[in-house]
């Protein structure tokens, strides 16, 4: 199947999407997909049936009316447990505020009640037919791993971009880039010099080996790294 | 420009961007009104840097920063107000009413899938009394038996305050859990809401028919003719949210099938708004009128029947002047 671009270049492989706004800039959202939304829920199970638990046993002291209010607070923690946050605490829940997930209307504005309320009532069907068998099998069919629910109230659960620390490339000295280097190729030493802190050794020189021809020296790594120090204009 | 000095250059309008965002993230964030005038157009200027920095091919680390305060941004600037308060009356008042009467065909359907049933076999079982052991279980039978046999109850005394709470949150619970139910699997094609609602009038005709034969009419009638109208109204109303996803999956006409759930769950939604209100209202009267046994049988049916006639006018009537948006 050849891969399919939607118009942006950088979008090819990546599950990113890019949402633009009124302002003409664009917003690079990327969705959360099915493991990470199943622990968050799992944590949020656990907080609500902890809530529960805790309600019932506080309330039975106050006898039958206890029993009735606490019905009722039970009721509003199965329903409206995850409305209140998702609308309250900037679309985050407990469990999706661990994992770093919220959720947001499909055009990346905050969700709105009527949206969460109803994304969490289909959750119903979600579940069908147990353990939220149709809700995982619908966010895999769709690139954006909409459940039912997300698919119906136009909401999208994303990742919330965490604070990366100033990649230090472990190394001084610059080098000019050479000339005939696209942008693309520039972009790729670049990204190789970000990413090299992941990598080991090993592999650095296994990747950087392959522009030894080019680069027209012993220490690929060493040199691509000092590019990279031109390329964002540090010493 | 190398990144190094567009970085060195800019880099305190980015941090006041980042603290502005901050402060206003946090549960009551509040900034002095001359840092919100400013916020718009400092949002503007970081779409701006965002831009200019994929453009010019700076490093990832750097668009992804940039990138990550302008979806904060973006959030912060386009908070919707939240209308839940300010415009309840103005739904309860004259929206809902409206709302219902714009998709009346559904609440029709709905209707007839939750009475006809219930009808059908109401007559039934006056007809042929052991049809009610095809709805239920000889012991669910005898329950309901013992709940409405009049000689179970002390005539003239209450049940205990406490009891009438508990029963409450009991209604408040498990009703507007059916009717969720009743409205979300309407998503499945519309079988889940035609499901419930065949069903639930399957056992109230099944209930009354029976307690009609052992002529326990009197304890029955009388209580649920206080709730009913509120009660049975939101179980047809959820119904007929659920069918109208249903119907839109089935038929969504020149839209594609995503398209035109999205459209009819901004409606349906708002259905279900009045029917959860409807349902506390009903669940109000059920616990602390309808169980009142104090009170004599043609009190109760006369205020049966008058909140039937308000349902009804409420429905028919309400917000019928003024433009029908």
């Amino acid at each position: 199947m050849p891969l399919r671009d939607n118009g942006s270049p950088d979008l090819i492989l990546d599950t990113r999407l890019s949402l633009e706004t009124p302002e003409g800039a664009t917003l690079p959202l990327a969705p959360a997909g099915v493991g990470v939304r199943i622990m968050a829920f799992m944590i949020d199970f656990l907080i609500k049936s902890a809530a529960i638990a805790i309600i019932y046993t506080v309330l039975a002291i106050l006898g039958s009316m206890g029993v009735g209010i606490a019905l009722i607070l039970a009721f509003l923690l199965e329903w409206f447990y995850p409305v209140y946050f998702e609308v309250w605490h900037q679309g985050r829940t407990p469990g999706k505020k661990n994992a770093h997930i919220r959720v947001v209307n499909d055009d990346g504005t905050p969700v709105t009640f009527g949206a969460s309320l109803l994304r969490n009532l289909l959750r119903v069907v979600d579940f069908l037919p147990v353990m939220y068998v149709t809700g995982v099998i619908a966010s895999v069919m769709n690139s954006r791993f909409k459940r039912l629910g997300d698919l119906v109230a136009g909401t999208l659960v994303i990742y919330d971009a965490e604070p990366q620390p100033m990649p230090d490339f472990e190394i001084t000295g610059t080098q000019p880039v050479p000339a005939d280097f696209s942008t693309d190729e520039q972009r790729a030493l670049l990204a190789f010099a970000e990413r090299s802190k992941r990598l080991s050794p090993e592999r650095q020189s296994e990747l950087a080996a392959i522009l030894m021809p080019v680069l027209n020296t012993k220490e690929p790594v060493i040199a691509i790294k000092q590019m990279a120090n031109t390329m964002v204009g540090r010493q | 420009m190398k990144q190094g000095q567009f970085e060195t250059l800019h880099q305190l309008t980015w941090a006041k961007c980042e603290n502005l965002l901050t402060v206003l993230e946090t549960k009551k964030g509040r900034v002095a009104d001359t840092d919100l005038a400013d916020f718009a157009p400092l949002y503007r200027k970081l779409c701006h840097f965002h831009a200019l920095a994929k453009e010019r091919q700076y490093s990832s680390y750097l668009v992804d920063k940039l990138g990550d305060l302008v979806v904060r941004g973006h959030q912060q600037l386009y908070r919707r107000k939240q209308p839940l308060l300010q415009q309840f009356l103005g739904f309860v008042v004259t929206d809902f009413p409206r709302l219902v009467r714009r998709e009346q065909r559904y609440f029709w359907l709905a209707t007839a899938l939750l009475y006809l049933p219930a009808l059908l076999l109401f007559f039934a079982v006056l007809w042929q009394p052991d049809l009610v052991y095809t709805m239920m279980a000889p012991d669910q039978v005898d329950s309901f038996e013992g709940m409405y046999n009049p000689t179970n109850r002390t005539l003239g005394s209450a049940r205990e305050s406490g009891t009438n709470w508990q029963m409450f949150g009991f209604y408040i619970s498990n009703n507007i859990s059916v009717a969720f139910r009743t409205f979300a699997t309407g998503l499945v094609w519309g079988v889940g809401s035609i499901f419930f609602l065949v069903f639930n009038g399957l056992i109230f005709g099944a209930v009354a028919g029976h307690l009609t034969n052992v002529q326990f009419t009197e304890t029955f009638f009388t209580f649920v003719i206080g709730h009913g109208s509120f009660e049975l109204t939101a179980i047809v109303i959820a119904g007929a949210a659920g069918l109208k996803l249903g119907y839109h999956l089935l038929n969504p006409g020149n839209r594609s099938r995503i398209d035109a759930l999205k459209q009819a769950g901004t409606v349906a939604i708002r259905l279900v708004y009045g029917v959860i209100i409807m349902l506390v209202i009903a669940a109000f009267i059920e616990a602390f009128w309808s169980s009142n046994n104090i009170l004599l049988p043609w009190q109760k049916y006369l205020v049966g029947t008058v909140l039937w006639l308000v349902v009804i006018a409420y429905l028919t009537l309400s917000g019928r002047r003024g433009h029908e948006s």
